[in-house]
């Protein structure tokens, strides 16, 4: 490390303390923004309520199912669990779980011979 | 602050017990919160587990130290052979971790505590009440019986007596102990690190006990889950797993299940004792560690392909040629990471300043046998080779290469190198010598032999064996072996009970170290540190000790030089390194020096008692079921009520 | 939640943690990584057995669509009752926060009463516990999914009590966050079961 007999030893920059991030819910998002969440959830949800109910083609049907849900997940995770303004290290905690969690059980359905393409997601 | 005094005495009023205030005595070890102890009683209780799995091992080398062996029952062979596995995994290496973890964690850090203080006293209960609770089967019907893998069908008959049901149960409770502590550590190493000490700054044992962190509070819930279905088919007559009789589930699911998390498991196992040596090269070596980041990130890359590699304990299951070469590749792939850290530790001792000190052995010790062990586990990823291995001894032969010689030498190479540190003392290098010999010439008597039983063809887990099948031999020399291990661990003993009757303290710094646990005292005091340190560079303590000369040697830095004036420590004792809520609590207990330490707390062990309560009630009795949640409850509504310190 | 709760310092100290993010906080969203892989192996394994019911109703037979969708819509709005409540005591509004609050458990015991309801539907059609590999996997996945709402539904009721009590001023308001955290986790969860469980496999 050093290369001569002394180094010149300056206190870092991290030694001052990060600033707490009290004011994470100055970015959260408002009443308003929430209740148009809200909405759109109630909205998709009745979406995949009719579409159940539709003479849809099996493939086109389990892929809107699919993308409607995925939609609902998303726009809680980001907004009610507002990882869309928090600090990047609370969505990649829970990113990793969640993309484990959705590899690794792929795999074993895949194994037992289970397909997206067969009669589930 | 009068608010404060009245909130006070609101809880005062409000509190279940008065709150504990003993710091020292016995019953003081029931209450403490204080990280350093809580690491000793991790390191008690899984030393008296490994004393216990040890005599099982040896009891299991009596019965097959001769053919047609005599010593033991089948039926008592089985559940010893089991409680061998359970012991040496869930009770022995992941909590003698956690010893290690739970002392030097935060010292490392510069960390006056863990991030959670009383959730850290809750894990090591529920640890000791989940490793009572599967020992109790011994006087209800019988310990767990089925193999550590609880494979079904094994593990889903026999209902009549609970022995698999302790199995399930026991696994569970021990589950939640590990992913309570893991999320406790991960927390505590993202966010109670000392001024400057960035994570690129981190010992390597800390970065290991990170990624085991994350490695436990990934893979438990999938163990979770698979014991949750196995104690449904067990007591609710589900078939998640039972596939006889027309029954539709599927035994394979289990192997998923538990081999997701087994081997994620693999690497918790190894990864603490890999952070060891780490630790123990550079020391000994009185070099820095060879490629620092890349030893970090081999670490981060092997906890990420851990899960990609389960599959290859369930070759034989048939999983089909596509799925089969999947994992063998990703298997072979998995070698490269832990080869680059051999390679690593090995350029730490080119031309390096060596002293062969017992803690230097163990390390040592530790890369060559784990290196047999590794390339061993090489030959399994050879699907077709895999097919000859399955289910024979030379599996055995390897597990116990990499799970004894590489992470019992590992921990035992963390004893010798911090025990001055732990307890004040020093041990004896002439009889540390000894143990590390007796040891390794015994380990490699007891399961170098097994690789060519293996080949010959013994099965596993078998009690008996005929004679005149070619085992005789090698099961001797492999029973001697064993029982020198054993005489080597009695040494250990004596070595520890030889220093601790003798009034000789040790110096802080015996070793000439690197990190900053040894700018502490030895013993450290409750607060660890008087003022928490500054970090400035990797192995920052030792860049304070020496310095560089011109011609390149080291010099050592004079006391109260530039270097010392340089290492004005910014002084920060608020309170705040580990008080449970995390974001500070100004009330406080004395840890002396003004330093305000968390307070000692009943709760943690109240709730903790709960969970074995809540376990025996669901075999035997509803009203225990209530009881356990009532405990559990009454335990967490208690710690909610009570600030962190007072 | 015990971890942080009631220390009631009524106003808590800044105290510099090296990322600057609150420890509770961190440790919640590692539990809940640690929960998908937990959900993610109780979903696999009803999707391997889903269409085994030999023994037993299918899922198309005991299913009630309509019935499931208004509940799951009851979940659903429980988020935002959630958020309205986060969103209240952020605002130093405590009594309007303890009415969220409370129509957040409320639609939890709705959703929980439905699932109740449902369960002893099915039993009655002659769908239980182990009639077949599907209701094993089924029962399994819902009955961990309605304990995970119940013990969130407690946890809001003794925020409602804390609150009551004075131990939950506005200061204190990443408690409800960290509840809140937790309830939309258990929606989500009911978000991906309701497509993956319900709806896709009986898609006809």
């Amino acid at each position: 490390m050093a290369s001569s007999v002394q180094t010149p030893r300056q206190v870092p920059e991290e030694l001052t303390p990060a600033p707490r991030h009290e004011l994470d819910e100055a970015r959260h998002p408002g009443v308003r923004q929430y209740i148009v969440v809200a909405i759109v959830l109630a909205l998709a949800t009745l979406a995949e309520v009719v579409l159940y109910y539709l003479d849809l083609p099996r493939g086109l049907l389990v892929g809107l199912l699919l993308f409607f849900a995925v939609s609902k997940f998303a726009l809680v995770v980001l907004f009610f669990m507002h990882l869309k303004f928090d600090n990047p290290i609370f969505r990649r905690l829970f990113v990793t779980g969640l993309l484990l969690a959705i590899s690794v059980y792929a795999v074993v359905l895949v194994i037992f011979g289970i397909h997206p393409g067969g009669n589930q997601g | 602050m009068a608010a404060v005094v009245d909130e006070q005495q609101v809880l005062r009023r409000r509190g279940v017990f008065r709150r504990p205030s003993a710091t020292t005595g016995a019953w003081s070890w029931f209450t403490t919160v204080d990280h350093k102890r809580i690491g000793k009683l991790y390191g008690y209780t899984s030393f008296a587990f490994f004393l216990l799995g040890g005599i099982e091992a040896l009891l299991i080398r009596l019965q097959l130290a001769r053919p047609n062996g005599q010593v033991l029952s089948a039926d008592v062979y089985n559940q010893i052979f089991t409680m061998h596995g359970i012991t040496m995994i869930f009770l022995v290496v992941m909590p003698m971790s956690g010893a290690f973890f739970n002392y030097l964690v935060p010292l490392m850090l510069g960390a006056r505590d863990v991030a959670f203080p009383r959730l850290n006293a809750f894990s090591y209960w529920v640890f000791l009440g989940g490793g009572l609770f599967l020992y109790s089967g011994i006087f209800l019907g019988g310990l767990p019986d089925g193999g550590w893998v609880g494979y079904a069908p094994l593990s889903t008959q026999n209902i009549a007596v609970h022995r698999m049901d302790f199995y399930a149960l026991g696994l569970l409770i021990l589950g939640i102990s590990s992913t309570v502590s893991a999320i406790n550590f991960a927390v505590t190493i993202i966010n109670m690190r000392a001024p400057g000490m960035s994570l690129m700054r981190m010992p390597v044992f800390v970065w290991m006990t990170l990624v085991v962190s994350f490695l436990l509070i990934f893979a438990l819930p999938v163990l979770t889950i698979g014991l949750v279905e196995l104690f449904f088919d067990r007591q609710f007559q589900t078939t998640f797993f039972q596939a006889a009789q027309g029954a539709q589930g599927d035994p394979i699911l289990w192997q998923h299940l538990f081999w997701l998390f087994g081997h994620p498991e693999v690497y918790i196992l190894i990864l603490p004792a890999m952070g060891i040596v780490s630790e123990v090269l550079p020391v000994f070596s009185r070099k820095p560690l060879f490629g620092y980041p890349v030893v970090v990130f081999s670490g981060i890359a092997i906890g990420f392909m851990g899960w990609g590699v389960w599959a290859h304990h369930m070759f034989v299951t048939g999983l089909g040629p596509v799925a089969n070469s999947a994992f063998a590749l990703s298997t072979m792939f998995i070698a490269v990471p832990t080869g680059v850290k051999i390679f690593n530790w090995l350029a730490t001792l080119w031309r390096g300043d060596i002293r062969l000190q017992t803690p230097m052995l163990f390390s040592l010790g530790f890369i060559a046998m784990f290196t047999i062990g590794g390339l061993s586990g090489v030959t399994h990823a050879v699907v077709p080779a895999d097919y000859q291995q399955s289910d024979t001894y030379y599996i055995v032969g390897h597990l116990h290469y990499v799970l004894f010689g590489g992470s019992i030498f590992g921990l035992f190479s963390g004893f010798y190198y911090w025990w001055p540190k732990f307890f004040g003392r020093m041990l004896s290098e002439g009889l540390g010598k000894l143990h590390f010999w007796l040891m390794i010439i015994g380990f490699n008597l007891t399961f170098g032999p097994f690789h060519i039983l293996g080949l010959q063809g013994m099965p596993r887990r078998i009690y008996r064996y005929e004679e005149g099948l070619g085992f005789d031999f090698w099961n001797l020399v492999s029973t001697v072996g064993a029982f020198m291990i054993a005489l080597s661990i009695a040494v250990f003993i004596f070595n520890v009970v030889r220093a601790h009757r003798r009034d000789e303290p040790a110096p802080e710094d015996p070793w000439d170290a690197r990190t900053l646990e040894w700018t502490t005292t030895s013993p450290p005091p409750a607060h660890n540190f008087d003022e928490i340190p500054v970090v400035r560079s990797l192995d920052d303590f030792w860049h304070r000790k020496y310095a560089e000369g011109q011609d390149g040697r080291l010099a050592p830095v004079v006391a109260g030089g530039a270097d010392a004036q340089g290492a004005v420590a910014v002084r920060r004792d608020d309170a705040g390194h580990g008080n449970d809520s995390g974001s500070g609590d100004g009330s406080g207990g004395h840890g002396g020096h003004g330093i305000h330490m968390p307070s000692p707390s009943y709760f943690p062990l109240l709730a903790a008692l709960g969970l074995p309560v809540l376990a025996f009630g669901l075999l035997y009795s509803t009203f225990l079921v209530a009881d356990g949640v009532l405990l559990l409850l009454l335990g967490l509504y208690g710690w909610a009520m009570e600030p962190s310190a007072e | 939640m015990a971890e942080r709760a009631a220390t009631a310092v009524p106003e808590p100290e800044v105290h510099a943690t090296s990322t600057g993010l609150s420890n509770v906080k961190l440790a919640m969203w590692a539990f809940l990584g640690s929960e998908c892989l937990l959900f993610g192996a109780l979903i696999s394994t009803f999707l391997l057995y889903q269409g085994r019911s030999e023994g037993g109703p299918t899922p198309s037979k005991v299913y009630d669509i309509p019935f499931t969708s208004v509940s799951s819509f009851v979940l659903l709005m429980s988020s935002l009752t959630m958020v309205l409540a986060l969103s209240a005591i952020q605002r130093r509004d405590e009594p309007k926060m303890r009415a969220w609050l409370m129509a957040t458990a409320l639609l939890g015991m709705t959703f929980i009463a439905g699932q109740v309801y449902e369960f002893t539907t099915f039993v009655n059609e002659g769908l239980s516990l182990t009639s077949s590999a599907f209701s094993s996997s089924f029962f399994l996945m819902t009955g961990f999914h309605g304990a995970h709402v119940t013990g969130g539904i407690l946890l809001l009721l003794s925020l409602v009590g804390m609150s009551l009590d004075g131990r939950l001023p506005p200061e204190r308001s990443e408690t409800v966050e960290l509840a809140g955290l937790y309830w939309h986790f258990v929606d989500i969860v009911w978000i991906v079961i309701f497509a993956a469980a319900y709806l896709i496999p009986t898609a006809t």
